[in-house]
């Protein structure tokens, strides 16, 4: 079904829009990626400024009420200007974990610093044995007195070294595949005892390994309910990467399609070549496609439908698989200027290939849309 | 996925599916309707559907249309194409109907049109030639003025089911000196004029589904001219457009699907080295048909708030193509050695088909649709459609 946008809704979209294209360009973000902090918290306070941080969050909670379709038109045009900021991890996961899973007191506590854009968060639950599966923990928390001490080691933590605190898995009970035992803890990030060792992403963010020796953590949710509360973290960031897989296609295709109109090749335009016409319809398709199935997933989500988990699993393959495509044959079509550092085709490839790493693979999701069908 | 409808649209819905359950002829659910039917059967359901005023869904009311909205059409397709009810013929009703009442005069309108609603005329299409397939403005049948007739002469093929059909439009050339696309004309032509010959063509499924026409020397009153002679071009385009609007075909790989699940689950074991691949591609084929499903959902959206739909039903034919194809292919696949055996033509004398029924139907069904690629505008035409439209290239 095709979303008509209501007057708020566009609103905020031409909102971004106007943002992006101000400040946003190929340039700033480059200077953005290459600074010390490889963010920019001027960027970050714009967006709480222009209500971008507020919007998807109920009006209860100190948001704009505008929820999963907010959140959606956020992270397509992030999606076209490759925006690193952390909006997924502070917004969609940290700030979506504390909507639905923290007490009153927790809300009150944290949502203001989320929405006002004060602090920064990132969710810790990878570790070097976990691929995708949520509940496999071995980082363990104990109970000592009125608090839980963590300890144990996180992998791969996006947004990390940026973070001002962390929410992370650990497992009170069970072995490491065991899905009850596990939950979630809020952890001051600059706790003593907490150690980073950063590194750089393939598509340029920051991320950390992540040590915890005994460091203190501040339960979220109810003990034992950390994996359903992750799973449905999960489907809501597929539903974000997915629009911002959109965004990424968008710009892919609509710069491919430029490049070979004007760039010749034995006297003429690489566009006349029927062979490349066709690919490039073929990559129209593989948008349309993932800009439907997108939409079909926010919409679902945001009317709060059944069969989210596998439809969320779903939409990340097809997407997926689809962006991929697109992101390969934008590189091939370019030729070597594909392969250059200075052009941006190479960095949305780039962003695409860790949006299929994230949460899962195209692979991963497929076998899972195919374990969920319970007509099978 | 269900479209959000009015209750008005939802009570329509209702209503069509009731009505199917109700009506649907038990003597038109064979193992394969394309095939296995009599004209007389396969026309059963289409005077149902006639005697209901629901025969021309596409048509303006004042031709017989049922003065449906967008939304109405798409769920009446919908719903049949769900149960799997066999289409009324499509060169008919979807096809001449509305170049007739489009581009026609007043009297071909009330010649033809009454009797293409009640299936009193079969319609068989005369487009491709030998020497013109995908590039169709090249036909070389000619038709010569004479008198009040035209003389045609020439050669169709691969047309559909012309071994039933009372009538068939062609495209003829009429001058033979001007650029090959405004030399053409589209002509009526009354299939037992003599100089008609009908042969049939069996193709690699071991169906009757294509002839050859030959045309000798027919003749042809000019009133069976449709619009203006040299202007055929232009109505024969109108007409592809037509017959590209509705080839997804959603509810005909979803019932696909669904019969290629139950039939995985009951040959290919857990343990079987394919079982994993099976289950990807099934799941894989699923996400392509829910990915266009919606991408139909949002164009009907769209023309329902008057948006141009652009080339949508070139993208529809691609993909909905592609998609049969290959859940014809696992079916085939499926049903492993079983796989070598094809089902006789219904009236040979020889009718043992080895292996369960589910797989009956799986060779045939392998081999006729490797047809879809190809006909309608084969799918590479359709890239070009939307190269041109689409990427303006």
């Amino acid at each position: 079904m095709d979303i008509q946008f209501t007057e708020e809704q566009e609103l905020l979209r031409s909102t971004v829009q106007r943002l992006l294209r101000d400040q946003y360009d190929f340039h700033s973000r480059r200077k953005i990626v290459t600074s010390d902090e490889g963010w920019s918290p001027k960027q970050w306070e714009a967006f709480a400024e222009l209500g971008l941080l507020a919007a998807p969050f109920a009006e209860q909670s100190g948001g704009l009420g505008g929820g999963p379709l907010a959140t959606m038109i956020v992270m397509r045009e992030f999606g076209r200007h490759l925006v690193v900021e952390p909006f997924v991890e502070t917004i969609v996961l940290a700030g979506g974990l504390i909507e639905s899973e923290g007490s009153t007191a927790q809300k009150q506590e944290f949502l203001p610093g989320i929405v006002s854009g004060k602090s920064i968060w990132a969710l810790a639950w990878t570790e070097k044995n976990s691929r995708f599966d949520l509940g496999s923990v071995t980082t363990t928390a104990r109970r000592e007195g009125g608090a839980y001490l963590l300890d144990g080691e996180k992998a791969a933590v996006i947004a990390a070294p940026w973070a001002d605190y962390l929410i992370v898995s650990a497992r009170i009970s069970g072995k490491q595949q065991d899905r009850s035992g596990v939950s979630l803890f809020i952890v001051d990030r600059r706790a003593t005892d907490l150690h980073l060792r950063g590194f750089k992403t393939i598509d340029g963010r920051r991320a950390a390994e992540v040590t915890l020796r005994d460091v203190r953590g501040q339960l979220l949710g109810t003990e034992g309910g950390g994996v359903p509360a992750l799973e449905t973290c999960r489907d809501r960031a597929i539903a974000a990467l997915c629009a911002e897989a959109v965004g990424v296609m968008d710009e892919l295709n609509s710069v491919t399609l430029e490049y070979t109109k004007t760039r010749k090749q034995f006297g003429v335009a690489l566009s006349t070549f029927q062979v490349l016409q066709h690919r490039m319809v073929d990559m129209f398709i593989a948008h349309q496609e993932a800009l439907s199935l997108m939409q079909h997933l926010n919409l679902s989500l945001s009317n709060d439908e059944g069969g989210i988990a596998r439809l969320a699993s779903g939409a990340k393959a097809k997407i997926g698989y689809a962006g991929k495509f697109v992101a390969d044959q934008a590189v091939q079509l370019h030729g070597g200027m594909g392969m250059s550092d200075e052009l941006n085709v190479g960095h949305y490839f780039k962003r695409m290939s860790s949006i299929n790493i994230q949460f899962g693979d195209p692979a991963y999701h497929v076998l899972r849309y195919a374990q969920l069908d319970t007509a099978a | 996925m269900e479209l959000a409808l009015s209750p008005e649209d939802a009570a329509f819905r209702d209503e069509v599916r009731a009505f199917i359950a109700e009506n649907y002829p038990q003597e038109m659910r064979v193992p394969n309707p394309e095939t296995d039917l009599t004209k007389e059967q396969s026309l059963l359901w289409h005077r149902v559907l006639y005697k209901k005023g629901w025969i021309a869904p596409l048509w303006p009311k004042e031709y017989g249309g049922p003065g449906w909205s967008i939304t109405k059409r798409f769920i009446f397709e919908r719903e049949t194409s769900r149960a799997g009810t066999l289409p009324p013929l499509a060169f008919s009703v979807t096809m001449v109907g509305p170049v007739i009442y489009t581009f026609g005069n007043q009297a071909q309108k009330q010649r033809f049109l009454p009797r293409i609603l009640s299936g009193e005329d079969w319609w068989c299409q005369g487009y491709s030639e030998p020497g013109s397939g995908s590039d169709l403005a090249t036909v070389r049948t000619t038709a010569v003025r004479e008198g009040d007739e035209y003389v045609v002469n020439g050669h169709k093929t691969w047309t559909t089911l012309a071994q039933h059909a009372d009538w068939i439009f062609c495209l003829v050339r009429t001058d033979p000196s001007a650029k090959p696309q405004s030399g053409i004309s589209f002509l009526l032509i009354d299939m037992k004029s003599p100089g008609v010959t009908v042969r049939p063509i069996i193709t690699i499924d071991g169906s009757h589904e294509v002839n050859d026409v030959f045309l000798e020397n027919v003749r042809v009153p000019v009133e069976n001219l449709i619009g203006e002679e040299n202007k055929g071009w232009t109505y024969a385009k109108f007409l592809l457009g037509n017959e590209r609007t509705s080839m997804a075909g959603i509810g005909r790989s979803t019932r696909y699907l669904d019969r290629l699940k139950k039939i995985v689950k009951v040959e290919v074991a857990a343990d079987d080295p394919v079982h994993l691949e099976f289950r990807k591609e099934i799941a894989r084929i699923e996400l392509d048909v829910l990915a266009l499903e919606a991408t139909e959902l949002r164009v009907v959206a769209q023309m329902a708030r008057g948006i141009d739909p652009g080339p949508a039903a070139s993208l529809f034919k691609i993909r909905g193509t592609e998609i049969f194809q290959n859940i014809t292919e696992l079916t085939h696949r499926a049903i492993g050695s079983y796989g070598l055996a094809l089902r006789e033509h219904p009236v040979s004398s020889n009718h043992f088909m080895p292996g369960p029924e589910y797989g009956h139907t799986a060779s045939e069904k392998y081999l006729n649709s490797r047809k879809l690629s190809i006909y309608g505008g084969s799918n590479e035409i359709q890239h070009n459609i939307i190269a041109k439209a689409v990427l303006g290239l």
